[in-house]
C-alpha cells in the first residue's frame, strides 16, 4: 500500500527521452547489427559444419561448442578488459589498444549469435532436399552459385520465424552490457533509478518495456510463421 | 555423343551399385533404361553428368570425359539438360525465374533474353500463361513440364530424364509424355530412365535393361519387344505389359 502510495510516474515520464532515445537507440542498434552480424557469420559456420572437407567442419563444430560452453555475461566483460592487451600484443604498441565498449559488446555478442544462427542455418539447410542443390548443379550452377540461388534462400525462408525468435531473446540478452556500464536501456534505467533513488519504478517500467516489446515481436513471429505455411 | 566404357560405382565399402557397366549413345538416338528399382538405372543416368561420382571406368560426354578431375563439371552439366522424377523446380522463385536463373547466372545470357527465351520455351509446353505463378501452385504434370522446359532453356546437346513420369498422377503422364515424344521426334539425344513402355515402343531406338547393377540387355527396340534375349529381361517385361 505504501509502495504503490509513494510511487512517482513522474520520475519515469522525465526519463523518457533519455531512456528510449539513448538507451533503447544502444539496446536496438546493439541488436539489430548483432543480429545481421551473426546471421553473416552464422550461415558461414553452417556452411563449413557441413562442407565435405572434414577439418572445416571440425573447426566450425569446436567453435559452436566452445561458444556455447561460455557464460554470455562472463566473455562481454573479459572481451572487454582482455582485447586493448591482445591489441597491444599483437600491434606491438607500447599502451593497451582502446576498444571502444561498443564495438566489444557488439563483437562479443556477433560471436555468440554467429554459434546460435549457424545450428538455426545448419538445420534450414538441411531442411532442402538434396534434390534441389542436384537440380542447380545439373544446370551448371556452381556450388557457390547453388547455395547463394538455390539453397539458402530457401534455408532462411523456412528458419525465419527461428531467426527472429532467436533475434527477440538477443534483444533481451544485450541488457547483459550493463557489466561494462553502458547505458543501453536497462542501464539508462538504471542510471535514472540511482540518481533519483527511485528503482521500484524504474526497474519495473524497464521490465514492463522489455515485455511489451518482447511480445509483440513474438505475436509478429506467430503470424508471419502462419503465412509462411499457407505459402508452402 | 555419351559413351559409358567399363563403369563401376560402390555406395560405401562393399555395396556395388554398378557393375562394369558398358553403352553408348550416339547423337540423336533415344535410348531408353529400364529395369527393376534398386538395379542402378538412376544412378547410371546420375553418372553421366557426374552427378553422382565413379569408382571406375570412364564415361565421356562428347569427346569430353566426365570423371577426369580436371574437368569443369559445371560447364559440361550447363550443356546437358536433366529431369528429375521429383520435377526440383526451385519452391522460392516463380516460373519463369526458373527459367531465368541458369541462363543468367550459367550462361550469361543477358535477362530480356533468358525471359524471352524462357516464354518460347513455355508456350511450346502449353504452359505460357502460368509464367508468374510459382511451381507449387501447378500440378505435378505441369511442373515437369516446366522442369523439362528449364532443361531446354540452355540449349542442351542432350538431355537426361530420370523416371519422369514416376511421381505423377496417372492422368497426368500422358502430358509429359507428349512433350518428351515431340522432343525425340525432333531428334533430340535422349537417355530415358523409365517404365513407360509405350513410350520406349513410340520414339525408343534402343532399349537397355539393367537388373542388380548390370547391363543385361542392351538391344534395338524390335528386338527388344520381339524377343528379349535373357529370362530377366522377359520375366521383367510381363510382369510390366500385363497390364
Amino acid at each position: 500500500m505504501t509502495m504503490l502510495g509513494n510511487f512517482d510516474f513522474d520520475v519515469i515520464r522525465r526519463a523518457l527521452p533519455y531512456l528510449f532515445f539513448e538507451g533503447m537507440r544502444f539496446t536496438l542498434t546493439l541488436t539489430a547489427l548483432a543480429a545481421f552480424g551473426g546471421l553473416v557469420f552464422g550461415t558461414l559456420i553452417a556452411l563449413m559444419r557441413l562442407s565435405s572437407y572434414k577439418w572445416l567442419g571440425r573447426i566450425a563444430g569446436f567453435y559452436v561448442d566452445f561458444i556455447r560452453s561460455l557464460p554470455l555475461v562472463l566473455v562481454i566483460f573479459w572481451f572487454y578488459f582482455l582485447v586493448p592487451y591482445i591489441g597491444q600484443w599483437l600491434t606491438g604498441a607500447s599502451r593497451p589498444i582502446t576498444v571502444g565498449a561498443f564495438a566489444s559488446s557488439l563483437i562479443t555478442f556477433i560471436a555468440f549469435e554467429a554459434a546460435y544462427f549457424s545450428e538455426i542455418m545448419r538445420a534450414g539447410i538441411q531442411s532442402i532436399s538434396k534434390g534441389q542443390p542436384a537440380a542447380a548443379s545439373a544446370l551448371g550452377l556452381t556450388y557457390a552459385q547453388s547455395m547463394r540461388y538455390v539453397v539458402l534462400p530457401q534455408a532462411f525462408r523456412n528458419m525465419l520465424p527461428v531467426l527472429l525468435t532467436q533475434t527477440i531473446v538477443l534483444f533481451q540478452d544485450t541488457s547483459l552490457v550493463y557489466v561494462l556500464s553502458i547505458p543501453d536501456f536497462l542501464g539508462a534505467a538504471s542510471k535514472v533509478a540511482q540518481r533519483d533513488g527511485r528503482l521500484v519504478e524504474m526497474y519495473l517500467f524497464a521490465a514492463l518495456v522489455y515485455f511489451v516489446i518482447s511480445c509483440v515481436a513474438s505475436f509478429g513471429v506467430r503470424r508471419l510463421q502462419s503465412r509462411i505455411a499457407i505459402v508452402r | 555423343m555419351i559413351e559409358i566404357n567399363h563403369v563401376n560405382k560402390w555406395y560405401g565399402p562393399t555395396f556395388q551399385v554398378l557393375k562394369d557397366c558398358t553403352t553408348s549413345v550416339a547423337k540423336g538416338e533415344v535410348v531408353v533404361v529400364c529395369g527393376p528399382s534398386g538395379s542402378g538405372k538412376s544412378t547410371l543416368i546420375k553418372c553421366v553428368n557426374a552427378l553422382e561420382p565413379i569408382q571406375g571406368g570412364d564415361i565421356t560426354l562428347d569427346g569430353v570425359k566426365v570423371n577426369d578431375p580436371k574437368t569443369d563439371l559445371p560447364k559440361l552439366r550447363s550443356r546437358v539438360g536433366m529431369v528429375f522424377q521429383h520435377f526440383e523446380l526451385f519452391p522460392h522463385l516463380r516460373i519463369i525465374d526458373n527459367l531465368r536463373l541458369a541462363q543468367e547466372k550459367v550462361l550469361g545470357r543477358k535477362s530480356d533474353d533468358a525471359t524471352a527465351k524462357g516464354m518460347k520455351l513455355l508456350e511450346r509446353v502449353g504452359l505460357k500463361d502460368h509464367a508468374k505463378k510459382f511451381p507449387a501452385e501447378l500440378s505435378g504434370g505441369q511442373q515437369q513440364r516446366v522442369a523439362i522446359a528449364r532443361a531446354l532453356a540452355m540449349d542442351p546437346i542432350a538431355m537426361l530424364f530420370d523416371e519422369p513420369t514416376s511421381a505423377l498422377d496417372p492422368e497426368m503422364i500422358s502430358e509429359v509424355l507428349d512433350v518428351m515424344v515431340d522432343l525425340a521426334r525432333e531428334g533430340m539425344t535422349m537417355m530415358v530412365v523409365t517404365h513407360e513402355m509405350g513410350f520406349a515402343n513410340k520414339v525408343a531406338d534402343r532399349v537397355i535393361f539393367m537388373d542388380r547393377g548390370e547391363i543385361v540387355e542392351d538391344a534395338k527396340k524390335a528386338d527388344f519387344f520381339g524377343t528379349p534375349r535373357s529370362d530377366r529381361a522377359q520375366k521383367f517385361l510381363s510382369k510390366i505389359l500385363q497390364h
